[in-house]
């Protein structure tokens, strides 16, 4: 009989364990009175931790608004990048906005809204570099840094299959090293070198130019990242971007980070 | 020189504020995981030495897992793999979402991996004990608990101190890895603080200094401890 | 062990009763392990082995010479740390102390750190006197750290060896007139290493599990390949693979222990 009673024990915990691989979520009945958002804190001027450590940044200023039309209650998560995607899966927050493109792969694990920026990768090298163009005959053997699962380091490995391509667990870090010349070039989004090359802590370096962004992995540009299911959070987003972008809130965020439009060409 | 000392310091412009609350998660995490590491060792040295081979069989198989993983990965498979079964579990049975944070996923994963190295530690003292002990309490008409609690934990407490200290001390510097989950612990701070300020090697030394500060501090506490425990010894 | 000078009718041994405490906490194993069984089969994809088993491969041998090459870096360094703690020059025993202290008593991860991201900061300092290639390279930074890790580890193993080996030893080497250095090599040693055999190994064994820390400063070790085949897959089987791979090394490792023990102590047997 024990021995029954504890198989019986071991069936149900492992239907328990086993459920856990197949089920679906389902945001679908929660009122959305208050959004918890990811963001990850070190990809500026995207989003960053200022010198009082608080969070700043074009995503951060753009959540805001997005909260302020939904009328609903944001309070910010920091999460490192490469625990992104699980830890929107797993309950720890209900957003992701963290300038994650809208790729494919990702597509497969979690939904997303509209794009709400879209702009092209670029490389940078240090100024004295002798690597003249980004072909992978120029970069051959040389050291790439990107940030960890990025569509950056995927690129990078695609684009330039001989070089050694190093990943970093955020942007700081690569900057970091290419600086003391671990690295002899970096590849991440334009406006995040753009910023770099142009502060003081960048100015080792020059970005070599702008990369075509490839669909199949740099997708439909930088979305809102959504667990699966959860539509009504969908479309209250899709909602909010397009009216922000409508009523003038979008440009005058632009405005505060950059001189150029970021969101790119329209699409649908 | 003076500039290191603003970015160590206090308020808007230092780190000092944010590198002290990276102290007191690394302390509380730490004093945290201990009770749970230690009640499981025991009861996992406990199952080691019942008569019940299929106990002792799982209390194995537990430290063989345990002892044999990376610390690092033991905290990702928790942090990742339970935080997906229970919301899983949560969907499936209805209940509201939990979601372990960085700080009890760690709490988990460092206590587990304490208690595997415990139950050994406790193991060797317990044959350390002699069976009169066990013997002659029971024949002064002590109930089996009391045996336990009077007369074998107090002499097992002195013999494990040493063993248990060393564990502590790795306790203590393992929380330095849930930083990577995204605790904000003292190294996760001095990374942040090294980061926006672009001064690694200050910040990543001052962590190692407050490391080695709490090491210290833990190596009176102990002394301390381990006095008390022999404080019925004849002085030598 | 087995006396034959009397022979006592040993009672059989009753059938250990099947007690539930012990049921329940082995049904939970048995449960985990079909719950295993029944993941694996469910989630189980060739394309991930296709995609990501070399670099496996190639992360375990990482593991493998990352560890290999600063276990003997590390062994070196020992040795003269483990003499300064014995030493009676106080300035020899100060420093050793120290430098035991100071790797033991910190998290290898925040050295790791300081060694690659905070050296990283003076490269012009490294570059003029010529050590920056080191430095340059994540791999050597890992490797150092590792290094002056476990020589403060190992030096407390070998002191601890050699201390346990009687005075008499080197009483009887004295006074045949051998030489110290001799004696230590030849007498002292060899005895000590055998009281070591088991504390080296475990050595070995938190070494590699520490080692998974270098992914962080971008090694590609065994964790660090399997961290990249997570952030591409989310799967949650890449872990999975790396948990098995690591705990079929540590187990080897202390089997092949004990028997290496077993074997060189079967003189001390009798």
């Amino acid at each position: 009989m024990r021995l029954a009673q504890s198989f019986a024990l071991a069936a149900a915990l492992s239907a328990l364990l086993a459920g856990a691989a197949v089920a679906q979520e389902s945001d679908a009945d929660k009122d959305w009175s208050t959004v918890r958002i990811g963001t990850e804190g070190a990809y500026p001027p995207f989003n960053f931790l200022d010198a009082s450590g608080e969070l700043k940044g074009f995503d951060v200023d753009i959540a805001k608004a997005l909260c302020e039309h939904m009328k609903v209650e944001c309070t910010f998560v920091t999460q490192d990048w490469d625990g992104m995607i699980p830890a929107l899966q797993n309950g720890n927050f209900d957003a992701i906005i963290a300038s994650m493109s809208i790729t494919p792969e990702r597509e497969e694990q979690i939904a997303f809204t509209n794009k709400y920026y879209n702009t092209p990768p670029a490389i940078a090298v240090p100024k004295d570099s002798e690597v003249t163009e980004a072909t992978d005959e120029a970069l051959s053997g040389k050291a790439i840094g990107a940030q960890v699962s990025t569509t950056h380091a995927r690129a990078a490995a695609a684009l330039f299959p001989d070089a050694d391509i190093r990943q970093y667990p955020t942007a700081e870090e690569y900057k970091l090293d290419i600086e003391n010349g671990r690295l002899d070039a970096v590849m991440d989004d334009v406006v995040v070198l753009d910023e770099w090359v142009k502060s003081d802590e960048g100015k080792c370096c020059k970005i070599l130019g702008t990369l075509p962004a490839d669909p199949q992995i740099y997708g439909k540009g930088v979305g809102i990242g959504l667990r699966k299911g959860n539509d009504k959070l969908k479309e209250m987003f899709n909602k909010a971007i397009a009216e922000i972008r409508e009523d003038g809130t979008y440009e005058k965020i632009q405005g505060q980070y950059f001189d150029f439009d970021v969101y790119g060409a329209e699409t649908k | 020189m003076n500039e290191s000392l603003t970015l160590l310091g206090f308020g808007s412009t230092g780190w000092g504020d944010d590198l002290a609350r990276g102290v007191l998660v690394t302390v509380s995490l730490s004093l945290a995981t201990l009770p749970i590491g230690l009640v499981l060792g025991f009861l996992l040295s406990l199952a080691k030495q019942s008569e019940d081979a299929l106990l002792k069989l799982s209390a194995d198989i537990f430290t063989t897992i345990f002892r044999g993983l990376p610390e690092l990965l033991t905290l990702f498979l928790v942090y990742f793999g339970i935080n997906a079964a229970l919301k899983s579990a949560s969907q499936a049975t209805g209940l509201p979402d939990i979601a372990l944070s960085s700080f009890v996923s760690g709490m988990v994963a460092l206590g587990v991996v304490f208690s595997a190295f415990a139950s050994e530690v406790f193991l060797s003292a317990f044959r350390a004990i002699p069976h009169g002990q066990r013997e002659g309490g029971l024949s002064l008409g002590l109930g089996r608990a009391k045996v336990m609690l009077l007369v074998i934990l107090p002499q097992l407490i002195k013999i494990a101190l040493p063993g248990l200290a060393n564990l502590w001390m790795n306790l203590l510097k393992d929380t330095a890895l849930v930083s990577v989950i995204g605790l904000a612990d003292i190294l996760r701070q001095a990374g942040i603080a090294a980061r926006v300020s672009r001064e690694p090697f200050l910040f990543f030394g001052t962590a190692i200094v407050l490391y080695l500060i709490l090491t210290i501090i833990s190596s009176f506490a102990i002394g301390g401890i381990d006095r008390w425990t022999k404080r019925g010894e004849v002085a030598k | 062990m087995s006396g034959n000078t009397t022979t006592l009718a040993v009672p059989a041994a009753p059938r250990p009763k099947l007690k539930p405490a012990g049921l329940i906490a082995i049904g939970i194993w048995i449960a985990v392990a079909i719950a295993f069984v029944f993941y694996f089969v469910q989630a189980f994809d060739v394309t991930l082995i296709e995609r990501f088993g070399m670099k496996y491969l190639s992360g375990l041998w990482v593991t493998v010479s990352l560890v290999a090459v600063s276990f003997v870096c590390g062994a070196i360094v020992s040795l003269p740390v483990a003499l300064g703690r014995m030493a009676t020059n106080p300035i020899a025993r100060a420093l050793s102390f120290a430098f035991v202290y100071f790797f033991r008593g910190t998290p290898l991860i925040a050295q790791i750190f300081l060694i690659y991201y905070g050296f990283g900061q003076f490269h012009g300092f490294f570059e003029t006197i010529g050590l920056w290639w080191f430095f340059r390279e994540a791999w050597y930074c890992g490797l150092l750290s590792l290094a002056l890790n476990t020589a403060a580890y190992q030096a407390e193993i070998l002191r601890g060896a050699i201390e346990s080996v009687p005075k008499g030893q080197w009483e009887g080497g004295r006074s045949l007139g051998i030489p110290r250095l001799v004696i230590f090599f030849k007498i002292v040693l060899p005895q000590a290493l055998i009281v070591a055999l088991r504390p080296y190994a475990n050595e070995i064994i938190l070494m590699i599990k520490a080692s998974a820390i270098v992914a962080i400063i971008t090694v590609y070790d065994l964790f660090g390949e399997t961290r990249q085949a997570y952030s591409r897959t989310y799967d949650f089987q890449t872990y999975v693979w790396a948990a098995l791979l690591y705990l079929a090394i540590v187990e080897a490792l202390r089997h092949a222990t004990n028997w290496a023990e077993r074997r060189l102590t079967r003189h001390l047997k009798r």
